[in-house]
């Protein structure tokens, strides 16, 4: 059954809370090469038949993802 | 890998589907091989207590018999070591208000006008060490099941927290995440946090005290008991399906010997789904409403095991279950962990056959899955089938309350003696004025006596619209008739320092505070619950403070005239080999008439008489001062003065009755300091104030018995204060903007403010803190 | 006048909506979120919670609910509709009011008695009130911070559709100290802070909150 990721994430302009806290703890850890991080949501959806990209992007981007503050990226298999 | 026979061991059995698909431990098969060996002693079950379910079986028990037994005679379900203690709460007079006493899932007290509340605190302590906030939150979850299981809406929740040192960084870890699983589990389940406790000492480092409290209200009629009765009536499983969590004990059964192939260790963490469980409740609240029901039980620990035992042996005894039919999250969960499974968020139910269609139907409406698995039988057995085989076949008492029970060694501490002749009489006391205000500030900004808004923000107290009184006041209130104003109130309290100091008496000292915090707000106090935090049963010094901590508790509420209406017993909390502080902590339930009489413990109004009720006496013993100033716990715990402590709520509720007082305040840990500057800064009031005597004494002692409050009319305080025999001084009058005691010290609030909200962000107050123990987002689903 | 409340699974505040209705003198109707009937009620409240466990965004599957259909086909008639916490989430994601709320700045859960400024006096739930006046309601959240791009916020503020803001502190980083956006026409208000918790002394800071419940019923009598 072919499997559909999609990954949710912030828009660049709205600001990312629990991203700031991730790179401020690596920075205590002494991990200061890590300049920035967002955190997002990555879906995982198994798809009967052959996946149809149209409505899958409408899945995204209309209940996966709120488009008024954040992105989608579809990964579709391609064969 | 193939073992084909029998008697080479039983680690490949009961594996479920799979690649090795080994041979199910079945009823027919032990009977047949007598000999095979069994890991019981990793399962922690004693050889004699191996020889006894032998004996009871007449056999050897299946893997699946085993593991029911294993986790059902274990310490935490079976309270082998406490039960011959416990006795003693049984033994109390029978109370006319106790429609059901200690036995049931929780105590159900009667508060009038044909309301009945059930309330109950239960421990979390290790699960929430290991993942505090998923341990927290599935505390609150368990708690919260254990209520509704009666027949009752839960309204609120409470929580008593201890933690290591403030300023440990293991803290730092732990205690962010049981505040944020408190707080996330109870607000999304929509259940107020009316208050409870935070206290650190070192003695919690490695084991920290997570204690909830759940309080129900329904009609007397709609009472509900665990039995199972009436032969063929169904037995439904509904909630959240069945997964592998809370079962890593048992899993030495399937994953003892097994390489790659075999299924994975199982994880001993279980994570909590609070929507499901709000689900569980109004689903369970309709089915209640349907008299749907014959019988109910909540899925906590031993999952399936504990619930299908219990309500088979408390009704006629006869119950089968269809294994198959349960359904589950993971499909590799063998048998044994099927039913030791301690996944959240589930309840086994009695139907009669004809009303399981509108059962299911209901749980439909709720998104809540149920499934019928089973029904109630002739006879005295508990069954259990898998595959079409008998994997199960026992006398259900034997396992649910049939276990060992031990009278285990006790000795008196051998150091106690030594730490109660060590008395802080010796200690260093503050002389001049500086000194004085500097050790107040030092009490109140210490991580116990400081400001606890940094976790109770995190907590929803409004939700439901009933509460009357949260913390900081001494006593949640909780309306539960609007038309009438009818009410409850609800303290925990739990000092292990003087427990520690004296067991027998700290436990009384525990239950006269939370007495006294009862009575503070105006309500007459009806119940007593407890959650017993003690070390290793194993060990006699602590089974000794245990068996005094019960007598203690026992006596007083003998004496106070108070049912016990259950309790939960948490052994085994030490960190490394020591154990911690006994820490009994100890609830009380009383009921208002009308809530509308409550009384706050903060200063409003200007121009009011501050009056101290109560005698003080210097008592420093397992004080805040010694510990705090000087890190020390020694001598005695103060006095215990039970018929003090009763005239003092009769006078309570007098002036509450009659309107005479506008703030109740008690004393406790802190004395007199800690309650004069909670009092104050409240709602910011000050007060103007002669202390008689000395001053080190006024301010410090911990004498119990002891109340602040402040009226508009001080004779008229006087004058009921002296027909129920109770001291009264007065302490000076409300008002400004400084907390001043004449010769002592003057206080701007401003200062004292900052000095004691500032102690608990300082230590925790980044949100990075919480980074790594809280799921981003919120808790995850399974 | 009968003022809907619509339960849907995780719902919280339902019953605490239900009660400022009546003690505002209009009579709450309990509403189904997979139900199609708005049983003739002439305005309705989302009330808050954690529907759906705010599992996927806050808000956001109850806002695909059957109800909702039929709550935004009428709102979009000028039938009243306030969203409370959670219900004010559900309508940013129903597309109903502009803007998302997403997880608090600190990251914190947070309660606390808040000041807030009430900025219009002319929306059908807040017509009781004054332009300017200020009052205190709890506010309790743990996804309350409104964000939305600057130029939209720019845009909402132009057209004047921010209908309360927090005063005496922020408390949860919502942009502009934004609590509550209205709609174009002032039928549709959303908001973090939960005035039926205000509307009774006994149980809450104050009475500030009934301003909101008794505001709508002229709104439905002069509409």
């Amino acid at each position: 059954m072919p499997r559909v990721v999609v990954d949710v994430v912030l828009k660049p302009e709205i600001s990312d809370p629990q991203g700031q806290a991730v790179l401020g703890a690596l920075g205590r850890l002494g991990h200061d090469s890590v300049t920035s991080v967002r955190q997002g949501k990555h879906f995982v959806l198994e798809v009967d038949g052959t996946p149809d990209e149209a409505e899958l992007r409408q899945i995204a981007e209309t209940l996966l993802a709120n488009p008024v503050i954040e992105d989608v990226e579809l990964h579709i298999p391609k064969d | 890998m193939t073992q084909d026979s029998a008697t080479q061991g039983l680690s490949d059995l009961d594996t479920g589907p799979g690649p090795l698909q080994h041979r199910l431990d079945t009823v027919e098969l032990a009977a047949r091989t007598p000999d095979v060996e069994q890991p019981y002693g990793e399962l922690g079950l004693e050889s004699d207590e191996y020889a006894r379910i032998t004996a009871i079986l007449g056999r050897r028990p299946t893997t699946a018999e085993l593991a029911m037994y294993s986790v059902m005679w274990s310490e935490h379900c079976s309270y082998k070591s406490s039960k011959v203690h416990l006795r003693r709460f049984g033994d109390l007079p029978r109370s006319e208000a106790l429609l059901v006493g200690i036995g049931e899932n929780a105590g159900v007290v009667d508060v009038g006008d044909g309301y009945a509340v059930t309330f109950k605190v239960e421990s979390h302590n290790h699960p929430s060490y290991v993942e505090p906030y998923q341990g927290a939150a599935t505390g609150v979850g368990g708690i919260v099941r254990d209520i509704l299981t009666m027949g009752a809406r839960p309204i609120a929740v409470m929580d008593s927290l201890r933690f290591g040192r403030a300023d440990a960084p293991d803290t730092a870890r732990v205690l962010p995440g049981v505040v944020a699983g408190v707080g996330g589990y109870g607000n999304c389940l929509g259940l107020p946090n009316i208050g409870g406790e935070l206290l650190f000492d070192d003695c919690y480092a490695g084991n920290p005290l997570v204690n909830a409290l759940c309080v129900g209200v329904m009609k007397h009629e709609d009472v509900r008991l665990a039995k199972a009765e009436g032969a063929g009536n169904k037995v439904v499983l509904f909630g959240a399906r069945t997964g592998g969590d809370g079962i890593g004990g048992v899993s030495v059964l399937a994953s003892e010997t097994f390489d790659a192939e075999g299924p994975a260790k199982r994880p001993s963490v279980q994570v909590g789904d609070p929507f499901t469980e709000k689900l569980l409740i109004e689903a369970c609240l309709e089915i209640f409403r349907e008299d749907l029901v014959t019988g109910i039980q909540d899925l906590g620990g031993a999952g399936l095991s504990c619930a299908t035992s219990e309500l088979a042996s408390a009704g006629t005894g006869g119950m089968h279950v269809d294994l198959d039919a349960v359904p589950l999250r993971d499909s590799t969960l063998t048998p044994a962990e099927i039913l030791m499974s301690e996944s959240q968020e589930r309840m086994c139910a009695i139907v009669e056959p004809g009303k399981v269609e509108q059962f299911l139907a209901v749980c439909r409406k709720w998104d809540v899955l149920a499934t019928v698995i089973g029904e109630v039988t002739e006879g005295d057995r508990l069954t259990v089938d898998w595959h079409g085989e008998r994997i199960v076949d026992v006398p259900p008492r034997t396992v649910a309350h049939e276990g060992p029970v031990y009278d285990r060694p006790m000795q008196r501490p051998a150091d106690l003696d030594d730490l109660q002749a060590d008395d802080p009489a010796a200690l260093a006391r503050p002389t001049t004025p500086e000194e004085l205000a500097a050790h107040w500030l030092a009490v109140v900004a210490s991580p116990d006596g400081a400001d606890k808004t940094w976790v109770t923000e995190q907590y929803d107290r409004y939700v439901r619209g009933n509460t009357v009184l949260a913390q900081p006041d001494d006593a949640g209130v909780v309306r539960i008739d609007e038309e009438t104003s009818r009410g409850i109130a609800l303290a925990l309290d739990g000092n292990g320092r003087y427990a520690r100091l004296d067991p027998y008496a700290g436990t009384q000292l525990n239950l006269a505070e939370a007495y006294r915090n009862v009575a503070v707000s105006g309500a007459r106090p009806l119940a007593v619950t407890n959650c017993l935090n003690f070390g290793s049963p194993e060990e006699p010094e602590v089974m000794w403070q245990f068996a005094e901590a019960v007598r203690g508790l026992a006596d007083a509420c003998r004496e106070l005239g108070l049912p016990v209406t259950g309790g939960n017993v948490s052994l085994y909390n030490q960190t490394g080999d020591v154990p911690i502080n006994p820490t009994p902590v100890i609830g009380v339930l009383g009921v208002h008439e009308d809530v509308r009489t409550r009384v706050p413990t903060g200063w409003r109004t200007a121009g009011e008489t501050v009056l101290l009720l109560g005698e003080t006496r210097p008592e420093f013993g397992g004080s805040a001062w010694a510990s705090v100033v000087h890190g020390h716990l020694g001598g005695r715990p103060p006095a215990v003065d039970l018929g003090a402590e009763r005239a003092l709520g009769e006078l309570l509720a007098a002036l509450g009755r009659e309107g005479l007082v506008s703030s109740a305040h008690d004393l406790a840990d802190g004395g007199l300091a800690q309650t004069l500057a909670e009092s104050a800064l409240r709602y910011g009031t000050g007060a103007r104030l002669t202390l008689d005597g000395d001053p080190f004494t006024a301010l410090f002692s911990e004498s119990a018995a002891r109340v602040v409050v402040t009226t508009t009319d001080p004779e008229a305080v006087r004058a009921t204060a002296e027909w129920t025999g109770v001291p009264v001084t007065a302490l000076g009058t409300t008002g400004g903007d400084v907390l001043a005691v004449e010769g002592v010290a003057e206080l701007p609030l401003a200062e004292l403010r900052a000095a004691w909200s500032a102690t608990l962000p300082a230590l925790f107050g980044t949100p990075e803190a919480t980074v790594g123990s809280v799921p981003a987002g919120t808790v995850p689903t399974s | 006048m009968r003022i809907g409340v619509i339960t849907f699974p995780g719902s919280l505040d339902d019953v605490d909506a239900a009660r400022a209705v009546r003690l505002a003198g209009a009579e709450p109707v309990a509403l189904w979120h997979a139900e199609h009937d708005l049983k003739d009620v002439e305005a309705v409240v989302l009330p808050g919670g954690f529907s759906y466990g705010d599992y996927l965004r806050a808000g956001a599957i109850a806002a695909r609910a059957p109800m909702m259909r039929d709550v935004v086909d009428r709102a979009r008639q000028g039938m009243p509709v306030l969203g409370i916490c959670n219900g004010f989430q559900v309508l940013c994601e129903a597309g109903l009011l502009p803007g998302a709320l997403t997880r608090n700045g600190h990251l914190h859960f947070r309660n606390r008695d808040q000041a807030l400024r009430i900025e219009r006096a002319d929306t059908a739930w807040t017509s009781d009130y004054e332009a300017g006046q200020q009052i205190v309601v709890p506010v309790k959240n743990g996804e309350g911070r409104y964000v939305a791009a600057d130029a939209d916020l720019d845009r909402i503020e132009g057209e004047g559709r921010v209908v309360v803001r927090y005063v005496e502190g922020n408390p949860n980083g919502s942009m502009r100290d934004i609590a509550g956006v209205t709609s174009a026409d002032g039928r549709v208000v959303g908001l973090m802070p939960h005035p039926e918790h205000a509307v009774e002394d006994l149980t809450g800071p104050g009475t500030d909150g009934l301003g909101f419940f008794t505001s709508v019923l002229k709104a439905v009598v002069a509409a």
